[in-house]
């Protein structure tokens, strides 16, 4: 099915710092785009499922990022808190080509509980 | 009159003699020490820590000149005695000083020998017995390069492990096939000559010296077998010989140290001889332990209480090598006696106990010594251990279901020796923590000096607080507390070793420390992040993805994504342009609350993102700068209006809060440091619940620390007094930065004090003078990296200006 959808052009790589997070305005919402340490990139909504803490601002460790209001540990690759927290963020679906361009899905889902 | 006792030898077992005899006799003597060496008594066996960087020379003092002055003796150092004549009980000095004795006390410790090989006496060769040696190899680590070790036993792997601490290539070489062969067997020297080598140290066994070649100065060591390691520094590590040449030429019975009875008399019974120097029933002994029973026994006789005889002791050994554990004691190579044996690959664990006739006979632990003490007493006490023979191996709690380890402290006796650099034992440490009321580490530290030195009895001694007061002790278990998951060590660890083994990076720290995870987490990364900014000011940079948002971005995260923006006001001084700069931002970025803050200044609230770098640009325009409202740094010095206006004051508080705030902004701390100056004790800018606060009075101002308002609030201590506005710049730099080098990260003041004691801040910033300027240094060193205004670098410099954007907006 992924391959049917409208895979957009956000940016480089390398405009998003190691272990660190830009956002991008959509018409969903804002969406947190993540790039860890290991180079992998993942897309969330960025918000918190806490309060809405904006993920983006938190600190990037392995696959997770520290939410920065209240210290919630929300894994990059499901978007469900770590345990024993519940909650989980939508993640979008992110390619990264040979040119080091995203591409992001506006398709939203859930990780399956 | 009173009658003369002269030391000779001013190290570890003389002084301890003295500090017995005092003890029991405090007038008896009129007491002379002679000591070769330029210091006061210092704990040699910290030497090996000084060499690796995890101590300093002042905290291995152990008896400072204020000491023997407080007790009535002269201490002559510097100065070696040269001959005793027994006949007329008279020694002579070096410097020509000749002096009677009614008593002579000789403790001259040992000397290192020196292999008979060419090249011995060049220039770069030494040893590694006093603080001369430990500076020579400062020297010559400081000039980076190799250096060459002789001899694999305890001291030489000590040193080895100090100067691959400072950054030189390390060979060690010996004898023979495995390291530490006298205390350790195949398996566990080889296990510890492979930790070793994953330091980057090389040992080459069976490695026979054949010369030192080098002109001029070392160049380095040639084996026998022909192979060359070039080296710039050579230490001799291969043994110690008692020290008797004194003893000899005075005509006291000599063989392998100088003789003794078991009352430590010599064969002249004016005289009695302690330590390293002595044979006592044919042995000699090459470690602490037997000293300060040698010294009880001394100071009986010269207290003329004849009761105490001296039956010789029996040692056990730990190498001091940090992250490295090794624990060794008895017989346990060409033993008949059954071995019982206990190895985890995984956990790097090796242990080994010899039992004979149902008696420990030796052991030999690698990797996970905590039952050390525990075989150490069975085996000394001769204790039968037929009925623990299944379970004996995996340590004194086995067999119980869960692991108590304060059961395992409260089965040792009174007699087990808890801190083995001091000589403390169990039933000394309980009943001062019960005659004296103490309650915390600190309290037994400077009572007992248990866990005073090396520290690794730091968790019996919290096992025998938390038994002694059951509930009543608050463990600092901190002490002991892993950091975080990521890691085992506690927060003063990694403090120490990012020192001792130059960790430059967070990486470079998760992998020598073995952190569990791959990048940290949230709590561990902003620690380190700080640990490292502190240890290398000027050097290390800054992480910033590694930082909590509000430090990162310089301003405070809000509930609703937006930001605060508060501008530093200099001791809660503002003027009209300032306001009128402040509201115009207000008005052009349509900012929706604007608020005086508890901190004397103003906090514009709900300012987006993007916006923060106009902003700030618009508030530097006008002179502003950021207020550090967001860091674990200097946040506010609240001022009152003091002598300029205020009929009661006394000083200048606004112009001295000023002067602080700008020596103080821009450090980054542990935790947040809040400030403040009040004109007189009426005290009107609360300076008595601040980390620093300053009370004017008519004759000087008053110094109080470790305050905070906040969920638990805690009035300050007062400090001291001082007459001066530099002495009150000097004491509050000084007192930040030993806060900064030694608090745990996110531990204010307030806790870190009640945590090591006010007596002990006291002790390094009021009665340390040239310890405060040096810290006043360090401060002032740091800050010189650290006072550049954050806000002007993003506004204009264009530091992370990716922070301040979106990647895209799509749709
Ligand atoms: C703005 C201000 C309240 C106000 O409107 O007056 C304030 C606001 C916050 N305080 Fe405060 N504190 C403010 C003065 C104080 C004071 C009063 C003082 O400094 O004299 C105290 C008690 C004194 C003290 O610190 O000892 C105070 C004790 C705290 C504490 C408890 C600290 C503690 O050690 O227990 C926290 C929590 C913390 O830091 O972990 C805290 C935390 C906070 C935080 C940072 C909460 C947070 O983590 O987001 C608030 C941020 C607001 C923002 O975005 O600007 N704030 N806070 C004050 C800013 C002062 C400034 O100019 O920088
Ligand atoms: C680097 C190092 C690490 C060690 N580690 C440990 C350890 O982990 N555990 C352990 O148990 N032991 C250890 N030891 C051994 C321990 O330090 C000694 O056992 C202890 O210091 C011996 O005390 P002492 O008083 O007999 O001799 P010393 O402490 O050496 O004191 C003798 C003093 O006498 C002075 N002197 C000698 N001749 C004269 C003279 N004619 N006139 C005036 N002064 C004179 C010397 O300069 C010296 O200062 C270590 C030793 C070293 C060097
Ligand atoms: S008292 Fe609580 S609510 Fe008020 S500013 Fe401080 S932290 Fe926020
Ligand atoms: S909003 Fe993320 S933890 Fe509270």
């Amino acid at each position: 099915m992924l391959d049917r959808v409208n895979w957009i052009d956000v940016g480089l790589v390398e405009d998003i710092p190691a272990r660190g997070a830009r956002t991008i305005a959509t018409p969903l919402g804002e969406v947190a785009v993540f790039r860890t340490g290991a180079g992998e990139v993942f897309a969330l909504m960025n918000r918190c499922p806490h309060a809405n803490g904006p993920l983006s601002e938190g600190i990037v460790h392995d696959r997770h990022v520290t939410c920065p209001l209240h210290g919630r540990v929300i894994s990059l690759a499901t978007g469900r808190m770590r345990d024993p927290d519940t909650g989980c963020t939508p993640t979008l679906p992110v390619q990264v080509g040979e040119d080091g361009v995203i591409r992001l899905a506006l398709v939203p889902s859930f990780a399956n509980a | 009159m009173k009658e003369k006792l002269i030391l000779v030898g001013n190290g570890m077992a003389g002084v301890r003699t003295l500090e017995e005899l005092l003890a029991r006799a405090p007038d008896r003597y009129d007491i002379t020490v002679f000591g070769a060496e330029p210091h006061p008594n210092y704990n040699r066996i910290m030497l090996s820590p000084v060499l690796a960087g995890e101590k300093r020379f002042e905290e291995i003092v152990l008896n400072d000149r204020a000491w023997y002055e407080a007790n009535g003796i002269t201490l002559v150092t510097g100065e070696r005695v040269e001959s005793v004549d027994l006949a007329s009980r008279t020694v002579l000095s070096a410097a020509g000083r000749s002096m009677a004795y009614d008593r002579l006390l000789l403790a001259t410790g040992s000397d290192p020998i020196m292999i008979p090989v060419p090249g011995r006496d060049l220039p770069g060769v030494v040893t590694f017995r006093d603080l001369a040696d430990v500076d020579a190899m400062l020297a010559a680590s400081a000039r980076g390069g190799e250096a060459v070790v002789i001899g694999g036993g305890l001291l030489g792997l000590e040193a080895a492990n100090g100067l691959a601490a400072r950054g030189m290539r390390v060979t060690v070489l010996h004898l023979m096939a495995t390291v530490m062969e006298r205390q350790l067997d195949k398996a566990a020297g080889f296990l510890l000559q492979r930790a070793l080598e994953t330091r980057g140290i090389t040992v080459l066994t069976g490695a026979d010296t054949g010369e030192i070649y080098g002109t001029g100065r070392v160049e380095g060591v040639r084996l026998k077998d022909g192979r060359e390691i070039p080296a710039g520094l050579v230490v001799m590590a291969v043994g110690i010989r008692p020290s008797t040449a004194l003893a000899r030429a005075a005509g006291l019975a000599v063989e392998r140290g100088v003789v003794v009875d078991d009352r430590m008399l010599t064969s002249d019974p004016a005289v009695l001889a302690v330590g390293e120097c002595v044979q006592h029933r044919g042995a000699t002994y090459g470690l602490v332990a037997p000293l300060w029973e040698m010294a009880k026994v001394a100071a009986d006789q010269l207290a003329g209480r004849a009761d105490s005889l001296y039956q010789g002791s029996v040692t056990s050994t730990k190498l001091k090598v940090t992250g490295i554990d090794v624990f060794s004691a008895g017989r346990f190579d060409g033993s008949d006696g059954e071995d019982i044996v206990f190895r985890d690959a995984a956990r790097g664990v090796y242990k080994r106990l010899v039992v004979k006739d149902g008696r420990i006979e030796g052991a030999v632990l690698y990797g996970d010594v905590a039952d050390g003490p525990w075989y150490f007493q069975l085996l000394k006490d001769g204790a039968d251990v037929s009925d623990l023979r299944e379970t004996l191996i995996f340590g004194q709690g086995a067999g119980a279901a869960a692991r108590d380890p304060r059961a395992a402290v409260a089965a040792l006796s009174d007699e087990a020796e808890i801190c083995g650099c001091n000589g403390v034992c169990k039933g000394k440490i309980v009943s001062a923590i019960a005659e004296k009321g103490l309650t915390t580490l600190d309290d037994v530290r400077s009572h007992t000096k248990a866990s005073a030195s090396c520290g690794s009895c730091t968790g019996l001694v919290e096992q025998l607080l938390s038994l002694t007061l059951g509930d009543g002790y608050a463990a600092e278990s901190a002490t002991a507390k892993p950091m975080c998951k990521c890691t085992a060590h506690p927060h003063d660890d990694v403090r120490r070793l990012i020192k001792a083994k130059n960790l430059r990076s967070i990486p470079e720290i998760m992998q020598e420390l073995e952190w569990r995870t791959a990048e940290g987490c949230g709590h561990c990364r902003p620690a380190l992040n700080y640990y490292l900014l502190a240890a290398w000011p000027g050097e290390y940079v800054d992480d910033s993805q590694s930082r909590f948002v509000n430090e990162r971005v310089h301003a405070n995260i809000q509930k609703d994504g937006t930001y605060s923006v508060v501008p530093r006001m200099w001791g809660g001084l503002t003027n009209a342009a300032e306001l009128r700069a402040i509201a115009d931002v207000v008005d052009k970025f349509r900012i929706p609350t604007v608020k005086v803050t508890g901190g004397q200044r103003i906090d514009l609230l709900g300012v987006r993102k993007e916006d923060l770098p106009a902003v700030w640009a618009d508030l530097n325009a006008a002179g502003m700068v950021s207020g550090h409202a967001y860091a674990k740094g200097l946040r506010t010095v609240k001022t009152c209006v003091g002598s300029e206006w205020c009929r009661f004051g006394t000083q200048d508080s606004t112009g001295m809060g000023v002067k602080l705030e700008r020596m103080t902004w821009g450090s980054w701390a542990p935790h947040k440091i809040k400030l403040a100056v009040s004109g007189c004790p009426r005290n009107c800018a609360e300076a008595t619940i601040k980390d620093f606060g300053v009370v004017a009075v008519d004759s000087g101002w008053e110094l109080h620390v470790g305050g905070n308002g906040g969920m638990k609030v805690r009035a300050c201590d007062f400090l001291c007094k001082v007459a001066t506005e530099e002495e009150v710049l000097e004491y509050c730099g000084a007192f930040l930065q030993l806060y900064r080098e030694e608090a745990r990260y996110l531990e204010r003041t307030a806790p870190w004090i009640e945590r090591v004691g006010l007596d002990y801040v006291k002790r390094r910033i009021v009665e340390d003078a040239e310890g405060r300027r040096d810290l006043h240094a360090r401060f002032l060193f740091s800050q010189s990296f650290s006072q550049d205004d954050p806000w002007a670098q993003r506004a204009t410099g264009g530091v992370d200006r990716h922070e301040f954007s979106k990647l895209a907006e799509v749709g």
